[in-house]
């Protein structure tokens, strides 16, 4: 072991037993942030307080809520909503945070994309990214199944029917998945678990990995510029800040953070206090009763996008049901955005705007999935159900053509 | 279609609005804060109010007059002969000119009503236990001590006069149908005679004193107490609310056979259909859920708004608390906010 | 060079040793998922149908689902290719969810139809989506007859293999 000399101060007690503050440089006072960047880059600290939020409030909810068909209703709407003290603002801060962290990730992701944030050393920030989307999706669907109102009940319901579409075992996994015929006691004690350990303990590990994958490549910046960080953070430690290309992730980057999610926390408190029906869905005050359907069923808004593709397609094409068809569309539209990196061959990465094919595309695929998330709320009825195949169409050929379409690209700046 | 169209439209105007916005030399970060903006709002737009308008269409407002107006334009508007309803609500409004006598009333009352219905705060007690009277009539009859007040006189007057008309749910109890309703209709009498009854229940509502509560209770508890005592003659007799430990009159199995049903606990409809949507359903359940076992009850637009706020009390109780909260963590918040501002503008100095 | 092999090998003996040991608690874990012996045996229910009035329809609730059970009248006309003949009655026998999102047709004795508040879709006695948006008609599920007036739900008898096998063929109405 080695030797200790007996410390000045507390700081230098914990330097010799921790190494504070080389661990202090590497990860915030030299651990360097382009200076090119705008309020988006701040939106993975605004999801790191929002997930913080989430845990926080989820834990006060723990102590209340009872996962059993016949009481996790009631515990949820009379025990924490009426009684706990400040159990209604623990509940509406975890429903509409649950809704608004999906907004962010959406931005989050979209920003990437617009600013070719996945390729070129990129691309396991990106992967790590979709794999924490996935792992959101999953949260998001377990912890809507927790207060068994008539919207998690047949939510559940439809969500776990969609594995039955897989060949040969779909009608046992889907079985196996609720430990019952259908969306029962035993579903929800089992989603419980997920919702409350399973997936945050993997949710918390997954956060670090993305975190770990920004490290080399480092963060991307407005321009998609690369240039050397050995250089400019040398620049920087000399005294001269303003000419130099980087800043530091403390305090520079964290201070504007702090700034944007302090301005985000007035609007998303407005959301707790006055408008939290979007994230509340009043179906969900009715308690879960399986004989009983809604009459419209229909999943969070962040889904919708995706159960549009599912239901897309309602008709037989060249022998395939329907149900098929969007079976398999839907698994295209869960895994396509992951190989995004690899589908995006040209070699620029600039924000959209200044890509000359890339980004109508872009903004094509925006209106595109808007369409698909406003129709995905709609009866699937008439010219609905039209608009809802032609969209979820586009959707497909948009991904299918990326690759021609970038390479075309790529032929026009010349390896640019 | 109409949204695809508006879908494209919006890329293209954002596209062209950053283009504008870049030549103008706009500052970056206001234009991309506003056409984030421009799309979250129109995303929302898309999922809540336009979603809501497309599935739940509209319903004209509630109206508290009684006079089968409506019951008539909605048969008109299905191609329906309403002759026979036209001429019912015509007699209801002759009948409701004519003035009551209270003191015949009760006479009148205590001979035709108090065989079935108790009216305890005036001395007539209940001849059964809830139980047995809903086995003997299909569902409890209510206790008349504040229907004066409660129920609108016109209503009133028709219900005396054809409880099925009166009430909206033919469909229920068809003209030699199976199923007869368990109040006879009392057309056959005189109309001054019906008048006369209704002016004795008013006048008997008038007398209840106010609902006692604990020396010292809040404001909140107060109007509570006010709240159930009509809640309770106008719902309880087929509802239960359960987060007021309040169990229906009619047992869940008697209620089946006699609407075809078992009529919810209505402990979290304030959340689960909103303000509005009861009001309406409230006002004549059939405008808002054709077919519905429920009859049209006839409250006064006072009894009905003091109904929803006893739901509310009940089923959003924190709703004060909520609301008295809400502009503190925003001030508070605010303040955070221009704090972290200065903050960031502090350190920020130094980069540029 | 040999000691280098052999700690190779014994390396992966290892690995191995520990991945045999990895996927049978894999086999645990899947099996504690499996539904409930219990569950299991809620799968089936024994229905009479002694006491069946015709063009009266009668629910059961058999694994959630409620389970439509309709006695034709003499005066109906019995699809035979979807009804079960139990004793001398034909039946209709069907899981009572529209086939389109899933929601629990009402039986209209009048018109001896089904019609789902839903989103319209409409169904003949036998099941047969007569208009509307659902894609099919209801679902059969499994049974089996056990004598001239008690039928079994959840299990797949031979008169439930044939009335598959007759509707696999007619396209129109399976």
């Amino acid at each position: 072991m080695a030797e200790f000399e007996k410390a000045n101060s507390i700081g230098e007690w914990f330097d010799q037993r921790l190494n504070v503050k080389a661990f202090t440089k590497v990860m915030m006072t030299e651990y360097w942030i382009p200076k090119e960047i705008n309020f988006l880059w701040a939106m993975g600290a605004l999801l790191v307080m929002l997930f913080k939020l989430l845990i926080i409030t989820g834990i006060f909810l723990l102590m209340y809520y009872k996962p059993d068909a016949n009481m996790a209703f009631d515990s949820v709407n009379y025990t924490i909503m009426q009684e706990v003290g400040y159990g209604w603002l623990f509940r509406n801060i975890h429903g509409v945070g649950a809704s608004v962290v999906f907004l962010v990730i959406y931005i989050h992701m979209f920003t990437a994309i617009y600013y070719g944030s996945y390729k070129k050393g990129r691309e396991m920030i990106w992967l790590s990214g979709m794999l924490l989307f996935v792992l959101f999706s999953a949260e998001g669907f377990s912890g809507y199944m927790l207060p068994w109102g008539q919207m998690s009940y047949w939510a559940a319901y439809v969500i776990t029917e969609i594995f039955g579409g897989i060949p040969f075992i779909g009608g046992d996994l889907v079985i196996w998945i609720r430990g019952n015929f259908y969306v029962s006691d035993a579903t929800l004690t089992r989603f419980f678990m997920l919702h409350v350990l399973l997936i945050p303990v993997v949710l918390i590990g997954a956060i670090a990995f993305h975190f770990y994958t920004l490290r080399f490549p480092h963060v991307n910046n407005e321009e998609g510029e690369f240039f050397d960080y050995k250089k400019e953070s040398e620049k920087y430690l000399a005294g001269d800040k303003a000419n130099s290309k980087v800043i530091a992730f403390w305090p520079d980057f964290l201070s504007k953070d702090f700034m944007v999610i302090a301005v985000f926390m007035v609007f998303f408190f407005y959301l707790v206090f006055y408008n939290n029906g979007f994230a509340m869905d009043p179906v969900n005050f009715d308690k879960a009763d399986g004989m009983k359907t809604p009459a419209h069923i229909y999943p969070e808004w962040y889904f919708l996008w995706s159960y549009e593709v599912l239901r897309g397609f309602f008709f037989e094409i060249g022998g395939v049901s329907g149900k098929d068809l969007g079976l398999m569309a839907f698994g295209f539209a869960q895994g396509i955005f992951l190989v995004l990196p690899w589908l995006d061959r040209s070699p620029m990465v600039k924000p959209a705007n200044q890509r000359p094919v890339f980004k109508y595309w872009f903004w094509l695929l925006m209106a595109d999935l808007f369409v698909l998330t406003i129709f995905g709320k709609l009866p699937p009825t008439g010219i609905n159900a039209w608009v809802g195949f032609f969209a979820s169409a586009t959707f497909l050929g948009l991904f299918i053509a990326l690759p021609f379409l970038t390479k075309i690209e790529a032929k026009m700046v010349g390896g640019k | 279609m109409f949204s695809l169209i508006v879908g494209l439209v919006v890329a293209v105007v954002l596209i062209v609005l950053n283009i504008v916005l870049s030549k103008l030399s706009f500052p970056k970060e206001g234009r991309i804060l506003a056409i984030l903006v421009i799309l979250v709002g129109y995303i929302y737009w898309g999922f809540e109010p336009f979603a809501h308008h497309e599935m739940h269409p509209h319903v004209e407002h509630a109206s508290y007059s009684f006079d089968g107006k409506q019951d008539i334009e909605a048969l008109e508007h299905a191609g329906k002969d309403a002759t026979e309803i036209k001429a019912f609500w015509a007699t209801i409004a002759k009948i409701a000119e004519h003035k009551g006598d209270a003191v015949a009333g009760k006479a009148l009352v205590t001979a035709n009503c108090t065989g079935c219905h108790s009216i305890k705060s005036e001395g007539f007690p209940e001849i059964m236990s809830d139980a047995d009277a809903a086995a003997s009539y299909g569902v409890t009859p209510p206790d008349l001590s504040i229907a004066g007040k409660v129920y609108d006189k016109n209503y009133l007057i028709a219900f005396i006069s054809n409880p099925v008309k009166a009430m909206h749910i033919e469909h229920k109890y068809p003209v030699g149908g199976e199923k007869v309703f368990p109040m006879p209709a009392s057309d056959f009498m005189q109309p001054q005679e019906i008048a006369d009854m209704v002016a004795y229940l008013s006048d008997a509502a008038q007398k209840v004193p106010a609902p006692t509560v604990k020396k010292g209770a809040s404001e909140f508890e107060i109007s509570k107490a006010v709240n159930k005592e009509v809640f309770e003659t106008a719902c309880v007799r087929c509802h239960a609310m359960n987060y007021a430990g309040i169990h229906a009159k009619t047992t869940a199995e008697v209620m089946s056979k006699y609407i075809g049903a078992t009529p919810p606990d209505l402990s979290q409809y304030i959340r689960s259909r909103g303000e509005e949507y009861l009001h309406n359903f409230i006002n004549d359940p059939q405008r808002k859920l054709s077919g519905t076992g429920m009859p049209r009850v006839g409250l006064t637009e006072k009894a009905e708004s003091q109904v929803v706020e006893y739901m509310t009390q009940i089923g959003d109780s924190k709703k004060d608390e909520r609301e008295a909260l809400a502009p503190k963590v925003l001030i508070y918040l605010t303040i955070l906010a221009v704090f972290a501002l200065l903050w960031k503008q502090k350190i920020w100095r130094d980069l540029h | 060079m040999i000691n280098e092999s052999r700690r190779g090998f014994m390396g992966v003996a290892f690995g191995a040793v520990a991945a045999v040991g990895a996927v049978a608690s894999l086999v645990a874990m899947k099996k504690s998922w499996d539904p409930l012996p219990s569950v299991m045996a809620a799968g089936f229910t024994t229905v009479d149908l002694s006491k069946f009035t015709a063009n009266k329809l009668e629910i059961v609730k058999w694994q959630g689902k409620p389970i439509f059970l309709l006695k034709f009248g003499a005066d109906m006309p019995a699809v035979e290719k979807r009804s079960v003949k139990v004793g001398a009655n034909y039946y209709s026998v069907m899981i009572g969810l529209c086939t389109h999102l899933g929601c629990i047709p009402a039986y209209r004795d009048t018109t001896k139809d089904f019609k789902c508040a839903c989103h319209g879709g409409e169904f003949t006695a036998a099941g047969v989506h007569s208009f509307g948006p659902p894609p099919r008609p209801l679902d059969i599920p499994p049974f089996t007859i056990k004598d001239e007036h008690t039928l079994v739900l959840g299990e797949a008898g031979p008169e439930y293999k044939a009335l598959i096998a007759r509707l696999s063929t007619d396209s129109n109405i399976a």
